[in-house]
């Protein structure tokens, strides 16, 4: 892993303070979180302490700091979302893999993050698996829509 | 004869509804029947609700299909193209014909939207055909200077869209006559309201417009560098701002004295945001810009004196951008022309929620907030009623119902106790509980303010306390007084916008539906049925045929009845997840 964040580093040659939030996205891109050693990589080649590119990292909630799940669910709790049942989505979601949001399923198969607002207001209640949209989705449809994730293992 | 053509709406909104396999099952049949037409690409049409849309444009004239899934395309591609005869139960616009949404587009006005959903946004051609880059063409060709291009945008009108509505020309004026070497454009696109996808959709749809206005923009202030900062949560807009400016880049519309301005060098870069709402404020957007925790300072002094990297910035949001090169193309004159004696020509709105006909909208200013619902959006799904509309997002308020004759202009929505903001339009109907809808954006503030000022980290926690309570039906008296108070503190002592508006939804529900709020706290009753432990679900012996569906639904076995029997529900053991009232077709199932 290490010689993969020197060559996200190496994007990077100015290695001025601008660049630590790009350079953690391709790091988070390239692992699904941000370890404390990929952090403290960085830090060194930006010769900042660790505990500020923490600062940094925990105040935008697009950082994780612990491995994803094989599939990962973002469940958009926009405002057409909420007035069109998302809270209804998330909680039987929550129940169906057996996690709160910001957590990974014990199997692996899942995790599981609210997002502020996907921006397909028109398709509310919208969610992300993968990046892949689905739309108009009830807590009945979301069902069959996680167990056709879960049988592609 | 023109040849035939076929475009298929690919913004994210469509890819959602599914328009990435509608256009693959078009190229699939058009190869294997070897048909004749040309299949094309664009973004966002506006039409959400009628997604995926596909328009055929022939000899005879222009078709937009609605609700194309893949299991239609075989049938239009039959009917229209092989035999020539348009499907008119599926068309949603035409124009041939009138169609039953055509409501949707009279009334509407396209500055900002002029290219969405008509062109092929990762093609610099298809802009270019559309007057693309001609604005920024006219100031080199008439030699216009800085100054007459500021006072162009000034003679227009244009007040700024991101929400704060301040003249676009005067923030222009200030950076321009703040002399430094380096100055800096950035375009906010961190369209964070949620509820909102104006931004997205332009992004999408229209991104070589944002690049040309942001080039003029430079030229006007006197700033080489640009930057956009966009939601990462958007990668599609990303991705098709990479594009253009990669193709901008090769014609050589961006670098060095561009568009044969002599010494005018003009660049940009993309930054993406990391997910923070406070970074739509500009000053803790630069400081996300510069790698630092997205927190906002004081101002004075503005970003058009001291911005990034302490040089003179100036901050426009996406649609401001957009509709600068019409303006200096078009002319003030013909902008102006569109909208009130205070704000001028057009706004884009995403109407949602529980709004028939969903979708992007540009209206011009001015319009009622009626006319908009009842018009362009068919009114409320399921024949319910209307209730209030939400115009702001967190930072806003709701609009009740007996005030929907109010013109959509910077003042007048003010003067209500909301905000234009950036153009979220959440409509609600009667089963939407405006309590609940408070302590949703309380719960979203509260989660979003960056700390920095105490009334705003703390308060806003003590207040989502207190709404939470009140859904709860734990409310007290005296909770609506401090909840107001709150409020005062929070806006007379927090720095930045966020915390100076976050009370907003509280503040004007209160205002509006203050009868709601004591129905929740003094007889424990949610009057939308809205607020789960204030409702119950009980079977209506009369309907119930014992037919077991609500039994076996029920994920926590609170229904108890044998077949052919009277079922019953037990109080205590119901969750109210609702499930017995979706499942139970005989309508035995009641809420009260």
């Amino acid at each position: 892993m290490e010689t993969n964040i020197k060559s996200i580093l190496n994007n990077y040659p100015e290695g001025s303070a601008d660049s630590l939030i790009p350079m953690l996205q391709d790091i988070q891109e390239h692992d699904g979180f941000l370890s404390k050693e990929a952090v403290i990589e960085v830090g060194k080649y930006l010769k900042m302490p660790a505990s500020k590119i923490f600062g940094v990292a925990t105040f935008y909630n697009q950082f994780r700091f612990t491995p994803l799940g094989k599939n990962h669910i973002q469940v958009c709790r926009g405002t057409a979302c909420h007035v069109l049942g998302s809270a209804t989505v998330l909680e039987e979601i929550e129940k169906n893999i057996g996690v709160k949001s910001g957590q990974t399923s014990r199997d692996g198969i899942f995790s599981l993050e609210v997002v502020a607002c996907i921006g397909a207001c028109g398709l509310a209640p919208v969610i992300a698996i993968n990046g892949n949209f689905h739309a108009k989705v009830t807590g009945e449809s979301i069902k069959e829509i996680l167990e056709n994730y879960r049988n592609q293992e | 004869m023109s040849k035939t053509t076929i475009i298929v709406g690919l913004g994210s909104c469509g890819l959602a509804a599914g328009a990435g396999k509608t256009y693959n099952e078009i190229e699939r049949i058009k190869n294997t029947d070897k048909l004749d037409f040309e299949l094309k690409k664009t973004s966002c049409i506006g039409m959400c609700f009628r997604e995926p849309l596909v328009e055929i444009i022939d000899d005879s004239g222009t078709y937009l299909y609605g609700n194309v899934d893949v299991t239609k395309v075989d049938e239009i591609l039959e009917k229209h193209i092989k035999n020539f005869s348009p499907i008119q139960e599926y068309i949603v616009k035409s124009d041939k014909f009138d169609s039953p949404d055509k409501d949707f587009f009279e009334g509407q006005v396209e500055i900002a939207l002029r290219n969405c959903g008509h062109i092929d946004p990762e093609s610099i051609e298809e802009y270019e055909s559309k007057n693309g880059y001609a604005a920024i063409r006219k100031i080199a060709n008439e030699k216009l200077k800085p100054e007459d291009v500021i006072q162009k945008v000034l003679d227009s009108g244009l007040r700024g869209r991101g929400g704060g509505g301040f003249a676009t020309g005067m923030k222009w004026k200030f950076a321009y006559n703040n002399k430094a070497p380096q100055k800096y454009v950035i375009c906010n696109a961190d369209e964070g309201d949620p509820g909102a996808f104006m931004d997205r959709s332009l992004l999408e749809g229209d991104p070589h417009s944002i690049l040309e206005g942001m080039i003029i923009c430079g030229y006007s202030i006197g700033a080489s560098e640009g930057y956009i900062y966009c939601r990462a949560e958007y990668p599609l807009a990303i991705k098709r701002l990479n594009i253009a400016i990669d193709k901008a880049r090769e014609k050589g519309y961006l670098g060095k004295n561009i568009f044969g301005i002599e010494n005018f060098n003009f660049d940009l870069k993309i930054k993406e945001g990391a997910g923070a709402f406070v970074c739509g404020e500009e000053t803790a957007l630069i400081a996300s810009i510069e790698g630092e925790r997205g927190m906002p300072r004081r101002r004075p002094p503005f970003p058009a004196e001291s911005g990034l990297w302490k040089s003179p910035t100036n901050i426009n949001n996406v649609e401001t951008f957009a509709n600068i090169p019409w303006i200096v193309f078009n002319g003030p004159e013909k902008y102006n022309q569109y909208g009130t004696e205070k704000s001028k020509g057009t706004k884009v709105f995403a109407l949602t929620g529980k709004i028939k006909h969903g979708g992007l909208v540009e209206v011009p200013m001015g319009i009622t907030i009626k006319e908009i619902i009842y018009k362009l959006g068919g009114g409320i799904q399921g024949g319910k009623k209307f209730k209030a509309v939400q115009l702001g997002g967190p930072s806003g308020g709701c609009i009740p119902e007996y005030l929907s004759h109010t013109p959509i202009d910077y003042d007048s929505v003010n003067a209500t106790g909301a905000i234009m903001g950036s153009g979220g339009m959440v409509v609600m109907d009667e089963t939407t509980c405006v309590v609940d809808i408070a302590r949703f954006f309380l719960d979203f503030t509260q989660k979003e303010s960056c700390g920095k000022c105490t009334f705003c980290r703390i308060g806003t926690k003590r207040m989502l306390e207190i709404l939470t309570r009140i859904t709860k039906g734990e409310g007290k008296d005296g909770d609506i007084e401090t909840l107001e108070e709150l409020s005062h503190s929070i806006k007379d002592s927090s720095l930045c916008g966020l915390g100076q508006t976050a009370p907003n939804p509280v503040l004007t529900t209160i205002k509006y539906f203050k009868d709601e709020y004591e129905a929740h706290i003094r007889d424990k009753k949610c009057p939308a049925l809205k607020c789960k432990e204030l409702i119950t679900y009980d079977v209506i012996p009369e309907n119930c045929t014992g037919c077991t569906v609500c039994a076996k639904g029920c994920p926590v076995n609170a229904i108890s009845g044998e077949r052919k029997q009277l079922h019953v529900i037990d109080h205590e053991i119901c969750t109210r997840c609702g499930v017995c009232f979706t499942k139970c077709k005989f309508n035995a199932i009641k809420l009260s």
